[in-house]
């Protein structure tokens, strides 16, 4: 039984534009779905070994919408278990500890009190980052005890997601961070994410400028796709005294400021790898 | 196609390769619309962004 094609979304960004694009110019066939219009079981009308690219713009919608298709054997892109993994912080860092991955220093803790303790410890400056969300959305740069009491306090009003504490040391980046994009376990991409601010997501006004992928990327950024098994990840990297350090993986990535500042034509890339998995299964 | 915005009323041209979960911009308000439906064409007010959206 042949297998199809499904792109799966919420809102349509530029991305999932350019995705339908390349692949009506590749004339590969598929099925574009808006998830506002399903329900499931009645609804999910694929079939075992689909493939479904799954980009809906909520975390929460993107994994449930995975769960239902593999209860059906379909083939996610990406899988639940790696947006699990993507979609959660201290998921990600848990991870990147088990296998031995350069991150940043972190902390985890379940109360305010211990959320202060623990960003003490570390040594100022720190950075509260909320284990869910993006585009840089309620990231808190703590300098001293004060400020780390008054936004731990904040925290503790704002729901249960907000009662575990994710702390990570601050790194000084010299006003730039790396996006590195992988497809099949592969690094296709890497811009430069430039800003005065703290906070270098471009969805937050950075600018981006292409880079060539050294020696030394290539394998730190395989390292992490291999750690994590996704199909269509975006990596952001910091360069520290000590060396490169992931800092954070996207499971369902941008990558509009990745295209015409490499050349890399990522929607084309991305088309041929998730047609070629129907032709795997 | 054009149709009118929620808030202000005012015409609102949709491109013929609009899809629903597209966002327009209103050029009288700036209000962010998103077409909901295409058949009829329906626009509504875009969500504001949510906790968990982003990459």
């Amino acid at each position: 039984m042949t297998s199809s094609l499904y792109f799966f979304y919420t809102r349509l960004r530029r991305e999932e534009k350019l995705l339908f694009q390349a692949a009506e110019d590749l004339g590969i066939p598929f099925e574009s779905v808006n998830v506002r219009d399903l329900t499931f079981p009645d609804h999910l009308k694929l079939k075992e070994n689909d493939v479904a690219v799954c980009r809906c713009v909520s975390h929460v919608q993107n994994l449930a919408l995975a769960r239902a298709l593999e209860s059906k054997g379909v083939r996610t892109v990406n899988n639940s278990k790696v947006m699990d993994v993507c979609g959660d912080k201290i998921a990600t860092a848990a991870l990147f500890l088990e296998k031995n991955i350069p991150q940043p220093d972190f902390k985890v803790a379940f109360s305010p009190e211990g959320a202060v303790e623990a960003a003490e410890k570390m040594g100022f400056p720190v950075v509260f980052k909320p284990a869910t969300g993006s585009w840089g959305r309620l990231l808190a740069k703590v300098n001293d005890i004060e400020t780390a009491e008054a936004i731990a306090e904040h925290k503790s009003f704002l729901g249960p997601h907000h009662q575990v504490f994710f702390i990570q040391k601050y790194i000084e980046k010299k006003g730039y961070d790396l996006r590195a994009t992988i497809i099949g376990g592969k690094a296709v991409s890497l811009i430069k994410r430039i800003s005065d601010h703290w906070i270098t997501n471009t969805a937050r006004g950075a600018s981006a400028e292409g880079m060539k992928l050294g020696e030394d990327l290539k394998k730190f950024t395989g390292q992490i796709a291999q750690a994590t098994g996704g199909d269509f990840l975006a990596l952001d990297l910091f360069e520290s005294d000590g060396g490169w350090l992931v800092n954070e993986i996207n499971g369902q990535p941008e990558f509009r400021n990745s295209i015409n500042t490499t050349g890399v034509d990522i929607p084309t890339i991305f088309v041929e790898y998730a047609w070629q998995l129907t032709k795997n299964i | 196609m054009v149709s009118k915005c929620t808030v202000c009323e005012g015409n609102v041209t949709i491109p013929e390769n609009a899809m629903e979960g597209e966002l327009v911009i209103c050029p009288d308000c700036g209000t962010e619309l998103e077409l909901v439906t295409m058949d009829p064409l329906t626009l509504e007010e875009a969500p504001e962004v949510q906790e968990d959206w982003g990459e």
